[in-house]
C-alpha cells in the first residue's frame, strides 16, 4: 500500500503571460486535505491569476495541476467543478432574482412527473443549508438576503456541487466582524470535514486567524509558502512588500531633494468612508511617499487629493491660495495631474493612438472649444516620446499594442503635458518588467529636481525609500505615521505598518 | 409582501379598478357574453405573447412574431386554396416552419453572439418578405373545416361563449406557467435572464435555452398565426403589423421586467385582458377614437416602467442597507 497522498491539490511551475506582462512565472503552490491555505499578496501579485489557473477561468501557459494525484487541465469553471474545484467570490456568482433553493439545485432540481418538484427542492435546500446553520425561507428571493447569507448560499453550493476544493476569493472584504466569525465557523467545519480551504484576503488579521499556511506571491512570482504558526506578522509583510531592488536602480540614485518651501497645505483633508482627515504639506521639487497595506485608504488619498471623491471636511492651498479640488476637472485647471492605479480601467484609452492619448489631458484643460492643432499634437507626442524613450514603431500606433511600461510612460506624458504643478502617482511601477522600473524611477526623480511636487504611492518599499524624502505610513483609512530623513528605510516602513496593525488587533 | 409580487398586484389592481369604472358606467360590461368576446379577439395576441413573455423573461427580444403570425395566415390561405391538403396537415406543417424559424434564430444569436434585436428584426423582414411572395393579395379561407372549428364553443350561462380560440388561449396560457414555474428549462429562462455570465458558470446550458426560447416564441407565433386565420378566415400579408409591439407592451404591463429575470405569465394573461378591456369599453362609448387605446397603453406603459424602476431602486438600496 502506497501512503495517501497528503495534497489534495499541486500545482508546479504555473505559467501564465498576457501580452505585455507575465502574470505568473513558475509558481508552485500546493494544499493538503482539511487545511486553510492563506493565499496572500499585492494587487496584481498574482493571487487571482493563480486562482483562475486553478478553476479553469482561464488556460495556464505552462505547468502541472494534480488533484488527488492526477493531472489535470480544466478548461472552464464547470470542469474544475466537476474535478472538485469550486470557487466562492467575493461578488457573489448566484443569481439574485432567483430563490435560494432554486440556486442550490438549478441544474439538477429533483423532478416529479417530469416536472419540478419544488416540495422536495425546498426540503432538500433547507437541509442543506441547517448544515450552515442557516434558517432561511428557502423560497425567497436570494436578492432578499445580506451578502454575508448569499456568501454562506454560494459556499454550499460550491461544497455541494465539488466537494475537495474550495477557494475563497476575498470572501470577507464586505462583510461585518459578526459575520466573518460565522464564515469562519463554518471555514472550520468544512476544514473538519477534510476539504483543502484557500482563502484569499488581504486583512492579516484574518490570516492568523483561520489559516494554517501562508504562501506569498509578488509580481507573479512566488516568495514562499509557510506555517502560519511559524511566520511573524513582521516577516510576513516584508514578503508581502519587500523587494531585491535591482542594483542598477539603487546605485544610481543620488542624495534626495528635501525640496524647497512648503507649496501644497491641505488641513483636517478627508472624506467619511473613504480616508479619514489628515494633514499634508508637500514643498516644491519633493516627493512624499505613501506606504501601507492593501485597502489602507492609498488609493482614498490620492482619489480625494484629485478630486475624483469629494472631500467633504478640510481644505488645501497653494502658496496661501485656497484651491478648488472639488473634481478632477477643478484639479486639472490648479495643474494637479493623477496617473491612477489601474492603467486599462483608468488610464489609456487603449484603440486610441500614443499621440491622442498624450494629448488627451492637454485638451480636457483647454476646453474642447480649442483643439490643439494636429502639428501641435505631433510636436507634443514625439517630444514626449523622445524625452522618456517610450518605444513605439509609431506615434499613431493604438496604445493598447504597447507594453506596459511604455504605456504606463504614455500616460505620465499625458500628464506632463499639461505642465503640472503637483502630480500623483499610484503604483507608477505596477506590471511593468524591471529595465522600465529603473526608467520611470529616475523619471520621478528629474521631475523632483525640476521642482516639481510629487505624491507617488507603492507597494514597492525600496522604491518608496529610493526617491521620497518623507513617507506616509497609511492604516485603516487613516494617515497613522510620518517618516523623514533617516527613518525613511524599508525596515522603518515595515516597522510602522505592522505596528500599527498589531494595534488594530488589540 | 414579497416586492416580485408587487408589479403582478399592480397589474391585477389596475385590471380590476377599471373593470369597476367600466362597469360603473356601462353594467353590461360585467356580462359573460363581453368576456367571452374579450378572450376571443385577444386569443391571437395572447397566445404570441406568451412566447414574449419567455424571450423577454430570458433578457432577449423577439420582433418577428408580427410578422410570422401573417406569413402563418398567408401560407395556410395558399395551402388550402391551392392544395387539397387537409386543414390539421396544413397547421402542422405551419407550425413546422415557423417552430425551425424560431429556432434559426436562436442559434444565430447564440452562435453568432448577435443581439437579438438585430436578429429578430432581420427575421421580421423576412418573414414579412416571405407573406408578400406568397400572395400580395388577401385570400379567404373558405374550407369547410374552419366552419366547423368556429362552430365549437362552450356556453356559459349568460349568452357568452368561450369559442376554441378563446380556450385556446387559456390552455396556452396555463402550459406557459407550468413550463416557466415547473421545468428546469423555466428555471433556465430566469436565470439567463439574471444574468448569462453567472448562469454560464452555474452550468445553465445557454445555447440550448437560447434557442429553445426562440424555437418556443416562433412556435407560439405559428399558432398565433393559426388562430388569426380561424378568427378572420383570411390570410393577408399585410395583416398583423406591429403586433409584436402589442405583446411587448402586455408583457410589460403584465409586470415582467423589461431587462429579463423577474415576471409572471398570469401578468401577461392580465395585461392583454387590459388592452382588450379599452378596446371594448371605447367600442360600448362609440364616440371615442379607436386611437384612445393606444394613447391609455402607452400612459400605462410608462406607469409601469417607472414602477419598475423605482421598485429596482427600492430593493437595492434594501439590500445596501440589509
Amino acid at each position: 500500500m502506497q501512503p495517501v497522498n497528503p495534497y489534495v491539490l499541486s500545482a508546479t511551475a504555473i505559467d501564465k503571460i498576457f501580452p505585455g506582462a507575465k502574470a505568473l512565472n513558475r509558481v508552485d503552490f500546493s494544499l493538503r486535505r482539511g487545511e486553510v491555505h492563506a493565499l496572500l499578496g499585492e494587487n496584481g501579485a498574482g493571487k487571482s491569476t493563480l486562482v483562475k489557473c486553478l478553476t479553469g477561468a482561464y488556460r495556464r501557459d505552462g505547468g502541472h495541476i494534480l488533484v488527488d494525484g492526477a493531472e489535470v487541465d480544466p478548461r472552464n469553471t464547470l470542469e474544475a467543478q466537476n474535478l472538485g474545484i469550486g470557487t466562492v467570490y467575493q461578488e457573489v456568482n448566484l443569481l439574485s432574482n432567483l430563490t435560494v433553493a432554486e440556486n442550490l439545485f438549478l441544474g439538477r432540481q429533483p423532478k416529479r412527473f417530469g416536472l419540478v418538484n419544488a416540495r422536495e427542492m425546498n426540503r432538500r435546500a433547507r437541509a442543506l443549508l441547517a448544515e450552515y446553520e442557516l434558517d432561511i425561507d428557502v423560497t425567497a428571493e436570494l436578492a432578499a438576503y445580506s451578502v454575508a447569507v448569499q456568501q454562506v448560499v454560494a459556499i454550499a453550493r460550491a461544497v455541494d456541487l465539488s466537494g475537495k476544493v474550495l477557494i475563497l476569493d476575498e470572501p470577507t472584504a464586505s462583510l461585518d466582524a459578526h459575520e466573518v466569525a460565522m464564515l469562519f465557523r463554518i471555514v472550520r467545519r468544512l476544514k473538519e470535514r477534510g476539504l483543502g480551504i484557500v482563502f484569499i484576503t488581504h486583512f492579516l488579521e484574518q490570516v492568523y486567524e483561520i489559516s494554517d499556511r501562508i504562501t506569498v506571491l509578488r509580481n507573479g512570482q512566488l516568495v514562499g509558502t509557510r506555517e502560519t504558526a511559524d511566520l511573524p506578522r513582521r516577516d510576513l509583510i516584508a514578503m508581502m512588500l519587500g523587494r531585491e531592488l535591482v542594483q542598477e536602480v539603487t546605485a544610481q540614485h543620488g542624495p534626495k531633494g528635501e525640496g524647497g518651501d512648503v507649496r501644497f497645505r491641505f488641513r483636517n483633508f478627508g472624506r467619511k468612508g473613504h480616508i479619514q482627515p489628515f494633514d499634508l504639506d508637500v514643498r516644491t521639487g519633493e516627493v512624499v511617499g505613501i506606504a501601507g497595506l492593501l485597502g489602507s485608504g492609498r488609493t482614498e488619498t490620492a482619489e480625494i487629493l484629485f478630486g475624483a471623491e469629494r472631500a467633504d471636511s478640510g481644505a488645501a492651498e497653494a502658496d496661501g491660495r485656497v484651491l478648488d479640488l472639488s473634481s478632477p476637472r477643478a484639479a486639472i485647471r490648479e495643474k494637479f495631474g493623477f496617473c491612477p492605479e489601474d492603467r486599462k480601467i483608468d488610464g489609456i484609452v487603449g484603440d486610441l493612438s500614443v499621440r491622442e492619448n498624450i494629448a488627451l489631458a492637454l485638451q480636457a484643460r483647454r476646453g474642447w472649444t480649442r483643439p490643439i492643432s494636429r502639428s501641435e499634437q505631433d510636436r507634443l507626442a514625439d517630444q514626449y516620446i523622445k524625452a522618456l524613450d517610450i518605444r513605439t514603431t509609431d506615434r499613431e500606433k493604438p496604445i493598447k499594442l504597447l507594453s506596459g511600461g511604455n504605456q504606463q510612460k504614455a500616460i505620465l506624458a499625458r500628464w506632463l503635458a499639461t505642465n503640472p504643478d503637483f502630480l500623483i502617482l499610484d503604483e507608477p511601477t505596477r506590471g511593468i518588467d524591471v529595465g522600465a522600473h529603473a526608467e520611470i524611477i529616475r523619471l520621478i526623480e528629474s521631475l523632483c529636481e525640476k521642482g516639481m511636487s510629487l505624491i507617488v504611492i507603492s507597494s514597492e518599499l525600496e522604491e518608496l525609500v529610493a526617491y521620497s524624502s518623507r513617507v506616509i505610513v497609511l492604516r485603516d483609512r487613516a494617515h497613522v505615521a510620518e517618516l523623514a530623513g533617516d527613518q525613511v528605510t524599508t525596515a522603518g516602513i515595515v516597522e510602522a505598518i505592522a505596528s500599527s496593525t498589531g494595534r488594530a488587533d488589540a | 409582501m414579497n416586492p416580485r409580487y408587487l408589479p403582478l398586484a399592480a397589474t391585477v389592481a389596475i385590471f380590476l379598478i377599471a373593470y369597476a369604472i367600466c362597469f360603473a358606467q356601462y353594467p353590461n360590461m360585467l356580462s359573460t357574453r363581453v368576456i367571452g368576446n374579450l378572450l376571443t379577439d385577444n386569443a391571437f395576441l395572447g397566445i404570441a405573447a406568451v412566447g414574449m413573455t419567455f424571450v423577454i423573461l430570458s433578457g432577449g427580444i423577439d420582433l418577428s412574431i408580427g410578422a410570422v403570425i401573417a406569413f402563418t395566415g398567408v401560407l395556410l390561405a395558399v395551402l388550402l386554396e391551392q392544395t387539397a391538403i387537409h386543414p390539421l396537415a396544413a397547421f402542422v406543417l405551419a407550425l413546422a416552419v415557423t417552430t425551425a424559424f424560431g429556432a434559426l434564430m436562436g442559434v444565430i444569436i447564440h452562435h453568432l453572439e448577435m443581439p437579438p434585436f438585430i436578429v429578430t428584426l432581420a427575421g421580421m423582414f423576412l418573414a414579412r418578405g416571405m407573406a408578400f411572395v406568397l400572395s400580395i393579395d388577401s385570400i379567404p379561407i373558405k374550407h369547410p373545416f374552419y366552419a366547423t372549428l368556429k362552430g365549437v364553443y362552450y356556453k356559459l350561462p349568460g349568452g357568452g361563449r368561450i369559442t376554441l380560440i378563446g380556450g385556446l388561449m387559456l390552455l396556452v396560457f396555463l402550459a406557459g406557467m407550468l413550463i416557466a414555474h415547473r421545468t428546469r428549462f423555466g428555471a433556465n429562462v430566469y436565470a439567463l435572464g439574471g444574468g448569462a455570465a453567472t448562469a454560464r458558470l452555474m452550468g445553465v446550458p445557454i445555447g440550448r435555452t437560447t434557442i429553445l426560447i426562440y424555437a418556443l416564441s416562433g412556435f407560439l407565433a405559428g399558432l398565433s398565426g393559426i388562430v388569426f386565420s380561424l378568427y378572420t378566415s383570411a390570410g393577408y400579408s399585410l395583416a398583423t403589423v406591429g403586433v409584436e409591439l402589442d405583446a411587448i407592451a402586455a408583457v410589460v404591463i403584465g409586470g415582467t421586467l423589461l431587462t429579463g429575470g423577474s415576471g409572471f405569465i398570469a401578468g401577461t394573461l392580465v395585461g392583454i385582458l387590459i388592452q382588450g378591456l379599452i378596446q371594448t369599453y371605447i367600442t360600448f362609448d362609440g364616440s371615442l377614437s379607436s386611437w384612445w387605446t393606444k394613447i391609455l397603453i402607452g400612459l400605462l406603459l410608462f406607469a409601469f416602467i417607472l414602477l419598475q424602476k423605482g421598485l429596482i431602486h427600492v430593493t437595492d438600496r434594501r439590500r445596501r442597507y440589509a
